[in-house]
């Protein structure tokens, strides 16, 4: 590992993966993704991990699930029409609590869209784009040195809470080039999944530990015999009609995330003690708007800058607390409105909530920002 | 009744099976679990995958390293499984429409790339569990709840499919010789390679019902009185063929394996002194 790289962010994000312990991915080609399959297929084999390039991105994340269930930490990446293809077994995965991260670097849509153009328009498909009711741990890095640490973040939250990770990058921050310094990465500071520690006769895989409600797993080959299902099952693994079996693993599912909620959730703020106006925005956006905060400061306008780092969980309870103190948010996003929506819900009215979209592919100007924020205030 | 080894494959906590009495698919499990005995395989190195349907809640029954993924997908999940430790054994069990409609794209590729996994098509015609609709392997004619009038279009010829894609062993038999099961299955396993085993079953609830094969005896009659051994075969016209069975191991060729394949490539760039 170099002590500096000038990486792309979908370097950056091959490079953090390796570097967390991936030693596994499967993809399909897709713009503007692709270099994260390139590097991987050129790295992997020389840490004697596996490569596979999949007849379809379905394939793709299935072969994923596979790798992971077979004992490897596992990586796909993908664009918004492979992540619409790939939300079935996305949800396999979370029913069946298999950890894989899971890359999407947005572009335009909806369908084909604007393959080489930037977009935010997926962000709540991350959310909700499988069916069926789960929770959701999902990053948004808005620099290449972000996209290093997070990859090693999502493959810890993966491990640890054994379920799919998903990291929402767009094309602006897969494809900017920036001077990344790569953290040390000592064993202790990443996380490898619970192994069971009880005989094989008496492994039951989905009882959760009484001290973190979360199951233990095993790898296949491991010498432990288990069932896998996406059908809704019980401690067993073994599909139930039995309300009360089904209303349990249901419940834990989403438990386990509100229950660790604090742990994962992430964001970063700026000039927020003073703040009227505060504007929120995630990925590459939120350089944009942080430009636009500190021109509006040099303006005499009490401005301030609030990033989630974690769309899901959102920091929902942390913004709340802020709406009480400003009196304008704005929420500018590269789609027609998604997370004001959630941005909304958290500020229960305590503060105006003003979104500004953009869907021409371009990225926002600094000016166009500074010129809502002149506005609102 | 299955002999204690078979048995112990079994995970009779999970009994009774959702399978329709006299249903030919425990025909299949049995020949599968005798293979698997016979060549002394371990549970805890053995997998199984499946993907929707009745055919695919088999691997639910049997005490492996089992998993019952999506519909079509099995053999992605499996190919991940097998590439990521290519020293597990790895079956995957599948209906007439994981194998040939939803998950052909799947299968043609597992095919072409001859990685070690053996898949076993368990072909009756018909989507069963969903009440009986028409599927690629529907023969023209015969009548289902989505071809109320006959279907009309040609059906799947699986062992060509899978020839022509590239698997190194393929195989055909049905249920009414369950013997013949056991040999092909064992001999796809052994196999180093990608292997198919079609057997044909059937389903006397939803096709058989309409297409006067009502009981399971009058299936086994059919493939029985139907079967042709491929020796046979060969000698025979095209127009005596129509509406046979042929039965018999069509490819058995050595060509190179995927996961070794990747493997000599790891070695090459210097991949294997990194560990596991």
């Amino acid at each position: 590992m170099p002590d500096v790289a000038f990486w792309q962010g979908n370097e950056a994000l091959a490079h953090g993966a390796l570097a967390a312990g991936c030693r596994f991915f499967a993809g399909y080609p897709i713009t503007p993704s692709t270099e994260i399959a390139e590097i991987m297929a050129e790295e992997l084999p020389k840490l004697n991990g596996s490569f596979i390039q999949m007849e379809d991105e379905i394939a793709g994340i299935a072969a994923t699930i596979g790798g992971s269930i077979a004992g490897k930490k596992a990586l796909t990446a993908t664009s918004g029409p492979g992540f619409s293809l790939k939300q079935e077994n996305l949800g396999l995965a979370y029913i069946a609590e298999i950890p894989i991260v899971v890359v999407d670097v947005m572009r335009g849509g909806p369908s084909t869209g604007l393959p080489t153009k930037t977009a935010q328009q997926d962000v709540m498909q991350a959310r909700w784009g499988t069916h069926g009711d789960h929770g959701t741990i999902c990053y948004a890095p808005s620099s290449v040195q972000e996209c290093y640490e997070i990859a090693i973040k999502a493959f810890n939250a993966a491990e640890r809470y054994r379920q799919p990770v998903l990291i929402m990058s767009d094309e602006i921050i897969g494809h900017m080039r920036e001077k990344v310094v790569p953290p040390t990465v000592k064993p202790e500071d990443l996380v490898e999944r619970k192994r069971p520690t009880d005989i094989p006769e008496k492994f039951v895989p989905y009882r959760p530990d009484p001290k973190d409600d979360l199951p233990c797993m095993a790898s296949f080959g491991d010498g432990y015999t288990w069932h896998i299902t996406g059908l809704t099952h019980n401690d067993w693994g073994f599909p139930t009609n039995n309300s009360d079996e089904i209303e349990k693993m249901m419940k834990r599912l989403m438990r386990k995330i509100d229950r660790f909620r604090d742990d994962i959730v992430e964001y970063e703020t700026v000039l927020t003690d003073d703040a009227d106006v505060l504007v929120l925005a995630y990925g590459s956006v939120a350089r944009t708007s942080l430009r636009a905060v500190h021109e509006a400061r040099t303006r005499g306008i009490k401005a301030g800058f609030f990033r989630p780092i974690t769309l899901w969980p959102f920091p929902d309870k942390e913004l709340e607390k802020l709406a009480r103190k400003v009196k304008t948010i704005i929420v500018p996003e590269l789609n027609c409105g998604q997370m004001v929506l959630e941005v909304e819900r958290a500020v229960h009215g305590k503060a105006k909530v003003v979104a500004q979209n953009l869907v021409n592919g371009e990225l926002f100007k600094p000016d166009d920002i500074l010129s809502v924020i002149e506005e609102v205030a | 009744m299955p002999n204690q080894e078979v048995f112990n494959w079994l995970r009779t906590r999970f009994f009774p099976h959702i399978w329709c009495p006299g249903c030919g698919h425990g025909i299949i499990m049995h020949s599968l679990l005798r293979a698997l005995v016979d060549l002394k395989k371990k549970k805890t190195e053995t997998v199984i995958a499946s993907g929707i349907g009745c055919s695919s809640r088999m691997v639910g029954y049997i005490d492996a390293c089992t998993v019952h993924t999506t519909h079509g997908r099995s053999l992605a999940f499996a190919t991940g499984i097998k590439f990521a430790n290519p020293e597990l054994t790895v079956v995957d069990v599948m209906g007439d429409g994981d194998c040939t409609a939803i998950g052909g794209n799947h299968f043609i590729h597992a095919c072409r790339r001859n990685i070690d996994i053996t898949a076993i098509v368990m072909n009756n015609n018909i989507y069963g569990m969903t009440g009986g609709q028409v599927s690629p392997t529907t023969p023209v004619g015969s009548s289902a709840t989505t071809s109320p009038y006959g279907a009309i279009d040609p059906s799947f010829d699986i062992c060509k499919l899978a020839e022509g894609a590239g698997a190194s062993y393929v195989a055909r038999t049905t249920i009414a010789n369950p013997k013949q099961a056991e040999q092909f299955i064992k001999a796809g396993i052994n196999n180093k390679g990608f292997s198919v085993v079609e057997i044909l079953t059937h389903c006397h609830t939803q096709f058989g019902r309409k297409n006067k094969r009502r009981t399971p005896i009058d299936n086994v009659n059919f493939f029985k009185a139907n079967s042709v051994p491929l020796n046979k075969a060969q000698e025979m016209s095209s127009e005596e063929l129509a509406d046979k069975i042929v039965v018999g191991e069509f490819v058995k060729r050595e060509i190179p394996e995927y996961t070794a394949q990747y493997l000599s490539m790891v070695e090459r760039v210097g991949g294997l002194k990194n560990g596991k």
